[in-house]
Protein backbone atom coordinates (compact mmCIF):
# COMPACT_ATOMS: atom_id res chain seq x y z
CA UNK A 1 0.00 0.00 0.00
CA UNK A 2 1.26 3.50 -0.43
CA UNK A 3 0.28 5.99 1.86
CA UNK A 4 1.00 10.09 1.70
CA UNK A 5 1.49 11.64 5.32
CA UNK A 6 1.05 15.49 5.25
CA UNK A 7 3.21 16.58 8.55
CA UNK A 8 6.02 14.95 10.24
CA UNK A 9 5.11 15.89 13.60
CA UNK A 10 4.77 13.30 16.51
CA UNK A 11 1.86 11.58 14.68
CA UNK A 12 2.43 12.03 11.57
CA UNK A 13 6.25 10.69 12.04
CA UNK A 14 5.49 7.52 13.98
CA UNK A 15 2.37 6.20 11.98
CA UNK A 16 5.50 6.80 9.30
CA UNK A 17 7.68 4.16 11.23
CA UNK A 18 4.72 2.09 12.08
CA UNK A 19 4.14 1.64 8.65
CA UNK A 20 7.20 1.42 7.00
CA UNK A 21 7.89 -1.66 9.55
CA UNK A 22 4.88 -3.20 8.25
CA UNK A 23 6.30 -2.95 4.81
CA UNK A 24 4.23 0.12 3.76
CA UNK A 25 5.69 2.30 0.96
CA UNK A 26 5.51 6.02 2.57
CA UNK A 27 6.27 9.75 1.56
CA UNK A 28 5.74 11.73 4.53
CA UNK A 29 5.72 16.31 3.96
CA UNK A 30 7.03 18.08 5.95
CA UNK A 31 7.36 22.40 5.86
CA UNK A 32 9.69 23.19 8.64
CA UNK A 33 12.91 23.24 7.37
CA UNK A 34 14.25 22.08 10.87
CA UNK A 35 11.55 19.55 11.36
CA UNK A 36 12.54 17.97 8.10
CA UNK A 37 15.87 17.92 8.41
CA UNK A 38 15.52 15.70 12.04
CA UNK A 39 12.94 13.34 10.16
CA UNK A 40 14.83 13.10 6.52
CA UNK A 41 17.81 11.31 8.73
CA UNK A 42 15.55 9.00 9.84
CA UNK A 43 13.55 8.34 6.86
CA UNK A 44 15.91 9.19 4.07
CA UNK A 45 13.78 9.70 0.64
CA UNK A 46 10.38 8.63 2.14
CA UNK A 47 10.50 12.32 3.66
CA UNK A 48 9.66 15.32 1.24
CA UNK A 49 10.25 19.10 2.14
CA UNK A 50 7.26 21.13 0.98
CA UNK A 51 4.19 22.68 1.81
CA UNK A 52 1.66 19.79 1.90
CA UNK A 53 -1.46 22.30 1.09
CA UNK A 54 0.51 23.08 -2.14
CA UNK A 55 -1.04 21.07 -4.99
CA UNK A 56 2.40 20.89 -6.91
CA UNK A 57 4.19 19.11 -3.49
CA UNK A 58 1.21 16.98 -3.27
CA UNK A 59 1.98 15.69 -6.99
CA UNK A 60 5.28 15.72 -6.61
CA UNK A 61 4.98 13.16 -3.66
CA UNK A 62 2.81 10.72 -5.87
CA UNK A 63 -0.93 12.12 -4.74
CA UNK A 64 -2.30 10.20 -7.63
CA UNK A 65 -1.29 6.74 -7.05
CA UNK A 66 -1.51 6.59 -3.20
CA UNK A 67 -3.91 4.28 -1.75
CA UNK A 68 -4.47 6.22 1.81
CA UNK A 69 -3.91 9.95 2.40
CA UNK A 70 -3.13 11.12 6.09
CA UNK A 71 -3.78 14.48 6.94
CA UNK A 72 -2.08 15.50 10.20
CA UNK A 73 -0.80 18.84 10.44
CA UNK A 74 -1.06 21.13 13.67
CA UNK A 75 -3.40 22.98 11.57
CA UNK A 76 -7.22 22.10 11.02
CA UNK A 77 -7.40 24.40 7.80
CA UNK A 78 -4.82 23.07 5.82
CA UNK A 79 -5.78 19.21 7.16
CA UNK A 80 -9.40 19.55 5.50
CA UNK A 81 -8.05 20.98 2.52
CA UNK A 82 -5.46 18.36 2.21
CA UNK A 83 -8.36 16.28 2.84
CA UNK A 84 -10.68 17.75 0.20
CA UNK A 85 -8.49 18.17 -2.40
CA UNK A 86 -6.91 14.87 -1.98
CA UNK A 87 -10.37 12.98 -2.12
CA UNK A 88 -12.05 15.21 -4.63
CA UNK A 89 -9.40 16.50 -7.03
CA UNK A 90 -7.04 13.43 -7.11
CA UNK A 91 -9.62 10.28 -6.24
CA UNK A 92 -7.67 9.14 -3.47
CA UNK A 93 -10.44 7.02 -1.68
CA UNK A 94 -9.20 6.80 1.63
CA UNK A 95 -8.27 9.92 3.38
CA UNK A 96 -7.96 9.86 7.56
CA UNK A 97 -7.26 13.73 8.95
CA UNK A 98 -6.82 14.73 11.77
CA UNK A 99 -9.02 17.07 13.97
CA UNK A 100 -6.80 19.43 16.44
CA UNK A 101 -9.36 21.20 17.81
CA UNK A 102 -12.58 19.13 18.49
CA UNK A 103 -14.60 22.72 18.35
CA UNK A 104 -13.63 22.18 14.74
CA UNK A 105 -15.26 18.59 13.85
CA UNK A 106 -17.53 20.16 12.38
CA UNK A 107 -16.07 21.85 9.33
CA UNK A 108 -14.47 18.31 8.45
CA UNK A 109 -18.19 16.87 8.07
CA UNK A 110 -19.34 19.79 6.34
CA UNK A 111 -16.77 20.21 3.92
CA UNK A 112 -17.11 15.97 3.58
CA UNK A 113 -13.99 15.47 5.47
CA UNK A 114 -14.71 11.74 7.20
CA UNK A 115 -13.24 9.79 8.99
CA UNK A 116 -11.56 12.97 11.27
CA UNK A 117 -9.97 12.16 14.04
CA UNK A 118 -8.32 13.81 17.27
CA UNK A 119 -5.36 11.77 18.41
CA UNK A 120 -2.40 9.36 17.72
CA UNK A 121 -4.39 6.34 18.80
CA UNK A 122 -7.52 6.40 17.15
CA UNK A 123 -5.22 7.07 13.48
CA UNK A 124 -3.51 4.14 13.89
CA UNK A 125 -6.72 1.85 14.50
CA UNK A 126 -7.94 3.12 11.56
CA UNK A 127 -5.03 2.28 9.82
CA UNK A 128 -4.88 -1.16 11.21
CA UNK A 129 -8.72 -1.37 9.98
CA UNK A 130 -7.72 -0.25 6.05
CA UNK A 131 -5.08 -2.54 6.47
CA UNK A 132 -6.07 -6.13 7.12
CA UNK A 133 -2.40 -7.67 6.80
CA UNK A 134 -1.82 -5.65 9.87
CA UNK A 135 -3.25 -8.85 11.88
CA UNK A 136 -5.68 -7.27 13.66
CA UNK A 137 -9.12 -5.58 12.51
CA UNK A 138 -11.57 -4.10 14.30
CA UNK A 139 -14.78 -5.48 13.54
CA UNK A 140 -17.68 -4.17 16.11
CA UNK A 141 -16.62 -0.70 18.70
CA UNK A 142 -19.19 -0.61 21.42
CA UNK A 143 -18.20 2.91 22.96
CA UNK A 144 -20.94 3.19 25.17
CA UNK A 145 -21.33 -0.68 26.19
CA UNK A 146 -17.18 0.09 26.68
CA UNK A 147 -16.89 -3.48 24.59
CA UNK A 148 -14.90 -3.98 21.42
CA UNK A 149 -14.93 -7.37 18.90
CA UNK A 150 -11.46 -7.68 17.04
CA UNK A 151 -10.59 -10.03 15.05
CA UNK A 152 -6.63 -11.64 15.47
CA UNK A 153 -4.99 -13.60 12.69
CA UNK A 154 -2.50 -16.24 14.64
CA UNK A 155 1.40 -15.67 14.33
CA UNK A 156 3.06 -18.91 13.54
CA UNK A 157 5.51 -18.92 16.70
CA UNK A 158 3.15 -17.08 18.82
CA UNK A 159 2.03 -17.88 22.29
CA UNK A 160 -1.13 -18.76 21.23
CA UNK A 161 -0.48 -20.87 18.17
CA UNK A 162 -1.18 -24.58 19.39
CA UNK A 163 -2.35 -24.00 22.68
CA UNK A 164 -5.97 -24.73 23.79
CA UNK A 165 -8.12 -21.97 24.72
CA UNK A 166 -8.00 -21.96 28.49
CA UNK A 167 -4.43 -22.08 28.45
CA UNK A 168 -4.03 -18.94 26.31
CA UNK A 169 -3.23 -16.61 29.41
CA UNK A 170 -6.08 -14.04 28.25
CA UNK A 171 -6.87 -11.30 30.80
CA UNK A 172 -9.81 -11.13 32.68
CA UNK A 173 -12.53 -9.14 30.13
CA UNK A 174 -11.68 -11.17 26.89
CA UNK A 175 -13.13 -14.12 25.74
CA UNK A 176 -12.78 -15.95 22.53
CA UNK A 177 -15.84 -16.41 20.47
CA UNK A 178 -15.23 -17.56 17.26
CA UNK A 179 -12.48 -19.48 15.48
CA UNK A 180 -12.35 -19.61 11.71
CA UNK A 181 -10.36 -22.10 10.20
CA UNK A 182 -10.00 -23.53 6.39
CA UNK A 183 -13.05 -21.55 5.37
CA UNK A 184 -15.53 -22.50 7.62
CA UNK A 185 -15.79 -21.71 11.60
CA UNK A 186 -16.90 -22.66 15.09
CA UNK A 187 -17.85 -21.27 18.72
CA UNK A 188 -14.44 -23.27 20.79
CA UNK A 189 -14.45 -24.54 23.79
CA UNK A 190 -12.05 -24.01 26.80
CA UNK A 191 -10.64 -27.53 25.00
CA UNK A 192 -10.02 -26.03 21.66
CA UNK A 193 -6.69 -25.94 20.54
CA UNK A 194 -6.10 -22.56 18.36
CA UNK A 195 -3.54 -23.08 15.13
CA UNK A 196 -1.04 -20.81 13.83
CA UNK A 197 -2.59 -19.36 10.81
CA UNK A 198 -6.50 -19.61 12.56
CA UNK A 199 -8.22 -16.09 12.58
CA UNK A 200 -9.60 -15.56 16.03
CA UNK A 201 -12.69 -13.37 17.00
CA UNK A 202 -12.73 -11.62 20.66
CA UNK A 203 -14.74 -9.48 22.56
CA UNK A 204 -13.04 -7.44 25.02
CA UNK A 205 -13.31 -5.06 27.36
CA UNK A 206 -11.70 -1.47 26.10
CA UNK A 207 -8.39 -1.74 26.92
CA UNK A 208 -7.38 -4.66 26.61
CA UNK A 209 -6.32 -4.84 23.44
CA UNK A 210 -2.59 -4.59 23.31
CA UNK A 211 -2.41 -7.34 26.30
CA UNK A 212 -4.48 -9.72 23.88
CA UNK A 213 -2.63 -9.41 21.02
CA UNK A 214 0.62 -10.16 22.01
CA UNK A 215 -0.63 -13.43 22.61
CA UNK A 216 -1.44 -13.90 18.89
CA UNK A 217 1.30 -12.33 17.56
CA UNK A 218 5.02 -13.85 16.43
CA UNK A 219 7.50 -13.55 19.96
CA UNK A 220 10.85 -13.31 17.57
CA UNK A 221 9.50 -10.58 15.87
CA UNK A 222 7.93 -8.24 18.45
CA UNK A 223 9.00 -5.11 18.83
CA UNK A 224 10.44 -4.30 21.76
CA UNK B 1 -26.42 44.98 1.54
CA UNK B 2 -24.87 43.05 4.71
CA UNK B 3 -21.65 42.61 3.86
CA UNK B 4 -19.02 39.99 6.05
CA UNK B 5 -15.44 40.41 5.97
CA UNK B 6 -12.96 38.05 7.72
CA UNK B 7 -9.37 38.98 7.81
CA UNK B 8 -8.87 42.81 8.53
CA UNK B 9 -5.62 43.24 6.36
CA UNK B 10 -4.96 46.05 3.64
CA UNK B 11 -7.03 44.11 1.29
CA UNK B 12 -10.14 43.21 4.03
CA UNK B 13 -9.76 46.89 5.39
CA UNK B 14 -9.86 49.15 1.94
CA UNK B 15 -12.81 46.68 0.69
CA UNK B 16 -14.36 47.44 4.70
CA UNK B 17 -14.03 51.26 4.39
CA UNK B 18 -15.28 51.41 0.59
CA UNK B 19 -18.58 49.13 1.34
CA UNK B 20 -19.24 51.20 4.40
CA UNK B 21 -18.88 54.97 2.27
CA UNK B 22 -21.02 53.42 -0.27
CA UNK B 23 -23.88 52.66 2.50
CA UNK B 24 -23.66 49.27 3.23
CA UNK B 25 -23.79 47.54 6.54
CA UNK B 26 -20.40 45.99 7.12
CA UNK B 27 -18.85 43.85 9.95
CA UNK B 28 -15.22 42.67 9.89
CA UNK B 29 -13.62 40.22 11.63
CA UNK B 30 -10.41 39.75 12.68
CA UNK B 31 -8.60 37.92 15.08
CA UNK B 32 -6.74 40.72 16.19
CA UNK B 33 -8.01 43.21 18.06
CA UNK B 34 -5.59 45.90 16.74
CA UNK B 35 -6.66 45.52 13.42
CA UNK B 36 -9.48 47.85 13.34
CA UNK B 37 -6.54 50.63 13.16
CA UNK B 38 -6.40 49.84 9.94
CA UNK B 39 -10.09 50.52 9.18
CA UNK B 40 -9.53 54.10 10.69
CA UNK B 41 -6.24 55.20 9.00
CA UNK B 42 -6.28 58.28 7.07
CA UNK B 43 -10.08 58.25 8.23
CA UNK B 44 -11.87 61.24 9.94
CA UNK B 45 -13.59 58.84 12.44
CA UNK B 46 -13.36 55.87 14.06
CA UNK B 47 -14.93 52.40 12.55
CA UNK B 48 -17.57 52.10 14.63
CA UNK B 49 -18.34 55.95 14.77
CA UNK B 50 -19.37 55.46 11.67
CA UNK B 51 -21.09 52.63 11.77
CA UNK B 52 -19.23 49.95 11.03
CA UNK B 53 -18.93 46.13 12.91
CA UNK B 54 -15.59 44.62 14.16
CA UNK B 55 -15.40 41.69 16.04
CA UNK B 56 -12.71 40.07 17.41
CA UNK B 57 -12.15 36.48 16.79
CA UNK B 58 -11.06 33.26 15.22
CA UNK B 59 -12.61 32.81 11.48
CA UNK B 60 -13.26 28.72 11.83
CA UNK B 61 -14.76 29.42 15.15
CA UNK B 62 -18.77 29.46 14.51
CA UNK B 63 -19.48 31.62 17.81
CA UNK B 64 -17.56 34.07 16.66
CA UNK B 65 -18.61 33.94 12.58
CA UNK B 66 -22.11 33.85 14.45
CA UNK B 67 -21.19 36.97 16.67
CA UNK B 68 -20.14 39.17 13.24
CA UNK B 69 -23.45 38.57 11.78
CA UNK B 70 -22.49 35.37 9.08
CA UNK B 71 -26.56 34.65 9.54
CA UNK B 72 -27.35 37.76 8.10
CA UNK B 73 -24.84 38.08 5.49
CA UNK B 74 -25.68 38.94 2.29
CA UNK B 75 -22.38 38.94 0.85
CA UNK B 76 -18.87 37.38 2.09
CA UNK B 77 -15.32 38.30 1.65
CA UNK B 78 -12.78 35.75 2.90
CA UNK B 79 -9.54 37.64 2.73
CA UNK B 80 -7.79 36.39 5.65
CA UNK B 81 -3.95 35.70 5.22
CA UNK B 82 -4.27 32.00 5.25
CA UNK B 83 -5.31 30.41 1.36
CA UNK B 84 -6.69 27.64 3.42
CA UNK B 85 -8.66 29.42 5.83
CA UNK B 86 -9.75 31.73 3.63
CA UNK B 87 -10.99 28.45 0.94
CA UNK B 88 -12.57 26.61 4.13
CA UNK B 89 -14.51 29.24 6.06
CA UNK B 90 -15.58 30.17 2.55
CA UNK B 91 -16.87 26.90 1.91
CA UNK B 92 -18.99 27.18 4.95
CA UNK B 93 -20.40 30.68 4.57
CA UNK B 94 -21.49 29.42 1.19
CA UNK B 95 -22.68 25.85 2.64
CA UNK B 96 -23.74 26.41 5.97
CA UNK B 97 -25.04 29.41 6.61
CA UNK B 98 -26.11 29.72 2.37
CA UNK B 99 -24.14 33.56 1.85
CA UNK B 100 -25.41 34.65 -1.44
CA UNK B 101 -22.31 36.19 -2.59
CA UNK B 102 -19.43 34.57 -1.72
CA UNK B 103 -15.96 35.66 -2.71
CA UNK B 104 -12.24 34.23 -2.02
CA UNK B 105 -9.11 35.68 -1.87
CA UNK B 106 -6.33 33.08 -2.75
CA UNK B 107 -2.84 34.05 -3.15
CA UNK B 108 -1.72 30.06 -4.85
CA UNK B 109 -2.82 30.59 -8.52
CA UNK B 110 -3.14 25.95 -8.47
CA UNK B 111 -5.63 26.19 -5.44
CA UNK B 112 -7.28 29.17 -6.84
CA UNK B 113 -7.94 27.73 -10.17
CA UNK B 114 -9.04 24.31 -8.64
CA UNK B 115 -11.52 25.72 -6.18
CA UNK B 116 -12.71 28.57 -8.78
CA UNK B 117 -13.70 25.03 -10.84
CA UNK B 118 -15.38 23.70 -8.01
CA UNK B 119 -17.75 26.81 -8.19
CA UNK B 120 -16.07 29.27 -5.71
CA UNK B 121 -15.44 32.69 -7.03
CA UNK B 122 -11.87 33.20 -5.76
CA UNK B 123 -9.36 36.24 -6.60
CA UNK B 124 -5.79 35.54 -7.07
CA UNK B 125 -3.53 38.43 -6.57
CA UNK B 126 -0.44 36.56 -7.52
CA UNK B 127 -2.20 35.43 -10.89
CA UNK B 128 -3.49 38.72 -11.62
CA UNK B 129 0.06 39.97 -10.81
CA UNK B 130 1.52 37.54 -13.45
CA UNK B 131 -0.82 38.38 -16.11
CA UNK B 132 0.32 42.09 -15.82
CA UNK B 133 3.57 41.80 -15.40
CA UNK B 134 3.59 39.66 -18.58
CA UNK B 135 1.95 42.04 -20.42
CA UNK B 136 3.69 44.54 -19.34
CA UNK B 137 7.10 43.07 -20.47
CA UNK B 138 6.04 42.25 -24.09
CA UNK B 139 5.27 46.11 -23.89
CA UNK B 140 1.08 44.84 -24.54
CA UNK B 141 0.25 47.44 -21.83
CA UNK B 142 1.50 50.63 -20.19
CA UNK B 143 0.38 51.83 -16.89
CA UNK B 144 1.46 54.88 -15.60
CA UNK B 145 2.15 54.74 -11.97
CA UNK B 146 0.76 51.81 -10.22
CA UNK B 147 -1.68 49.84 -12.38
CA UNK B 148 -5.22 49.23 -11.16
Amino acid sequence: MYVVIVGAGKVGWNLARELIAKRHEITVIESDPVRFAVVEQELEHSAQYGDGSELWVLERAGIERADLVVAVTGDDEDNILISQVAREKYGVTRVVARCNNPRNLQHFELLGVKPAISATDLILRLIEHEVPKYGLVHLLDLPEERLEIIELEVAPGSDAAGRAVKELGLPDGSLVISVLRDGGGFVPTGESVVQAGDEVLLVLDVGLESSVTERFADRSSAPA
Amino acid sequence: MFVLIVGCGRVGSAIANSMLAEGHEVSVLDEDAEAIALLERGQPQGWEERGGRFTEGTALEIEALLAAGIDQADAFVASTDGDNTNLVIAQIAQRRFNVERVVVRVLDPARARWYAEQGLQTVCPTQTAIELLEAAVRGQIRFEGVSG
